[in-house]
């Protein structure tokens, strides 16, 4: 156990669920965008929508989005620094989803080039898990190094990835794929142990039938 | 090797003759792979944090993002000197009510174990540190002290209002504080088992019932009152006072206590203070304004 884990971390209040969490859940949308991000809708369900505003959670949804982390005395105040950086948003309520943890959050983030749709929940702690990536269902924390890739649904493509994680002495910790049907677009996440070198993005994204790359460090 | 239980922490600290700090600096050194400078280091920005939020709150009054809490740390500062209580037993609870309001306002604290404990541990080692005329130095040993005991909490019982109810939360951060006040002040190892095991069976059983579902009602002031416990505790260990049911004992039970406590007194706002008429009113008002 990471004695840091019992007196620690250092966060903004006043819950580790509620604020702490959404923040990071907010970072990790960010981070699956890949780059500042102009627009944001999010929808809060569950307790996350009944008890949010009391907690700071849209805050904290919106200052995880700027990429503030858990500790920044930013985060009370990043509606407005939202505003000074123009970055348009709206926090909508969702409702009631008994099918959804009760601590959940969907983004719709649009960039300058790209947009994505992000659906996680912070599961207690301040941890937290991404259930879904523009429609494909993945299971992930953000507390290992992590590769996310969108590639062609065609046999080898797996192949290529670990070869190209291999060969740059990368562990891989876990990994999962999904696919929305046969032959069509993939999704593959893989957790790694060690720190994943500059430029691994690039060269993932140069290989043959790979949509897209992200990388997501853990925070 | 790995320490368990506090009896296994208390024998390897007679053992070797040293401070249960010294041991624990050493094992977690290993353990993560970091000197024992990167972690007292680490430690010391924690404790500042800490400070910084009692100062904060007892300088003026702090108040809630919802409005419902406000002040209390403030308030209790200002009449620390004359109160009954004593002035120490005062200045330790005022704190503690500074940093949770600190919390509350969306400020900055350190989860210690949790964000709704979080004012325990500095109210009482502040304060504590402050009568004793200890340095820095010496504070930041003390609460590695106090977090191999939430660690040992964590490992056999819980620190989670949701699973075990306040007494997880509030109650094992009033032993944490506890263990490094007795340890600050010079107390044997054992002592500083005795003293958890009284923090402990004192608030055995507490509900987590947060009015509203909000970390501020009854959070902000169990916070004052564990760090006030939390000092009385460390002074009956040093006044050689023994617990009969020994700490590993009263942890279990803790643990056992509980996961018998129904899912509407652990964190669920279904139950104890937050369905009370007040308490169903203010959850009325705070969804009111959203």
């Amino acid at each position: 156990m990471n004695i840091f884990d019992i007196i620690g971390p250092v966060m903004i209040g006043p819950s580790s669920s509620h604020t702490a969490g959404a923040v990071r859940l907010g970072n990790l949308a960010r981070n699956i965008l890949g780059e500042e991000p102009k627009k944001a809708r999010i929808i809060l369900y569950n307790s996350f929508a009944d008890t949010g505003k009391g907690h700071g959670t849209d805050k904290a949804l919106v200052a995880g989005i700027l990429g503030f982390l858990p500790d920044d005395e930013r985060i009370k105040v990043s509606f407005e620094e939202a505003e000074k950086l123009g970055i348009e948003f709206e926090l909508v309520s969702g409702g009631a989803r008994p099918d959804l943890h009760p601590n959940t959050a969907e983004f719709y983030l649009e960039g300058s080039s790209k947009t994505t749709n992000v659906l996680g929940s912070s599961v207690g702690g301040g941890r937290v898990v991404i259930f879904s990536i523009d429609g494909f269902k993945t299971e992930f924390s953000g507390e290992y190094y992590t590769v996310i890739t969108v590639h062609k649904d065609i046999p080898g493509m797996i192949a290529k990835v670990t070869t190209c994680l291999s060969g740059r002495k990368i562990n891989i910790a876990q990994m999962r794929v999904s696919r929305e049907s046969r032959g069509e677009k993939a999704l593959m996440i893989i957790e790694a142990d060690e720190i994943l070198p500059e430029g691994i993005k690039e060269e993932l994204e140069k290989l043959n039938g790979i949509y897209r790359a992200m990388i997501i460090s853990p925070a | 090797m790995a320490i368990n239980t506090i009896d296994e922490l208390i024998n390897f600290a007679e053992k070797q003759n040293q401070k249960i700090s010294t041991i624990v600096k050493e094992q977690k050194a290993k353990e993560q792979g970091l000197s024992e400078k990167e972690l007292t280091d680490k430690m010391m920005k924690f404790y500042e944090v800490m400070k910084q939020a009692a100062d904060r709150g007892t300088s003026k009054e702090v108040s809630s993002i919802s409005g419902i809490t406000g002040g209390e740390g403030y308030k209790l500062w200002q009449a620390a000197k004359k109160g009954l209580s004593g002035f120490n037993i005062l200045k330790a609870s005022a704190r503690a009510m500074a940093v949770s309001n600190v919390n509350a306002s969306m400020g900055k604290i350190v989860a210690a174990p949790t964000a709704g404990s979080c004012g325990i541990i500095p109210g009482a080692i502040v304060t504590a540190a402050e009568e004793l005329k200890k340095r820095d130095e010496e504070v930041v040993d003390a609460l590695f002290t106090a977090a191999a005991v939430g660690e040992i909490i964590a490992k056999n019982a819980t620190l989670a209002g949701a699973e075990g109810g306040c007494q997880a939360e509030c109650g094992s951060a009033s032993a944490m504080a506890t263990a490094a006040v007795v340890e600050l002040a010079g107390g044997s190892p054992r002592q500083v088992g005795h003293a958890v095991a009284f923090a402990l069976k004192a608030v055995m059983g507490m509900v987590c019932d947060p009015v509203a579902g909000l970390v501020e009602v009854p959070c902000v002031k169990r916070n004052g009152m564990g760090a006030a416990q939390a000092l009385l505790a460390a002074d009956m260990a040093l006044a050689g006072i023994k617990s009969v049911i020994p700490p590993d004992e009263v942890i279990k039970a803790m643990a056992q206590v509980g996961r018998a406590l129904p899912g509407e007194l652990k964190e669920t706002a279904r139950g104890g203070l937050a369905v009370t008429p007040t308490g169903k009113k203010i959850k009325e008002k705070v969804f009111e304004k959203q």
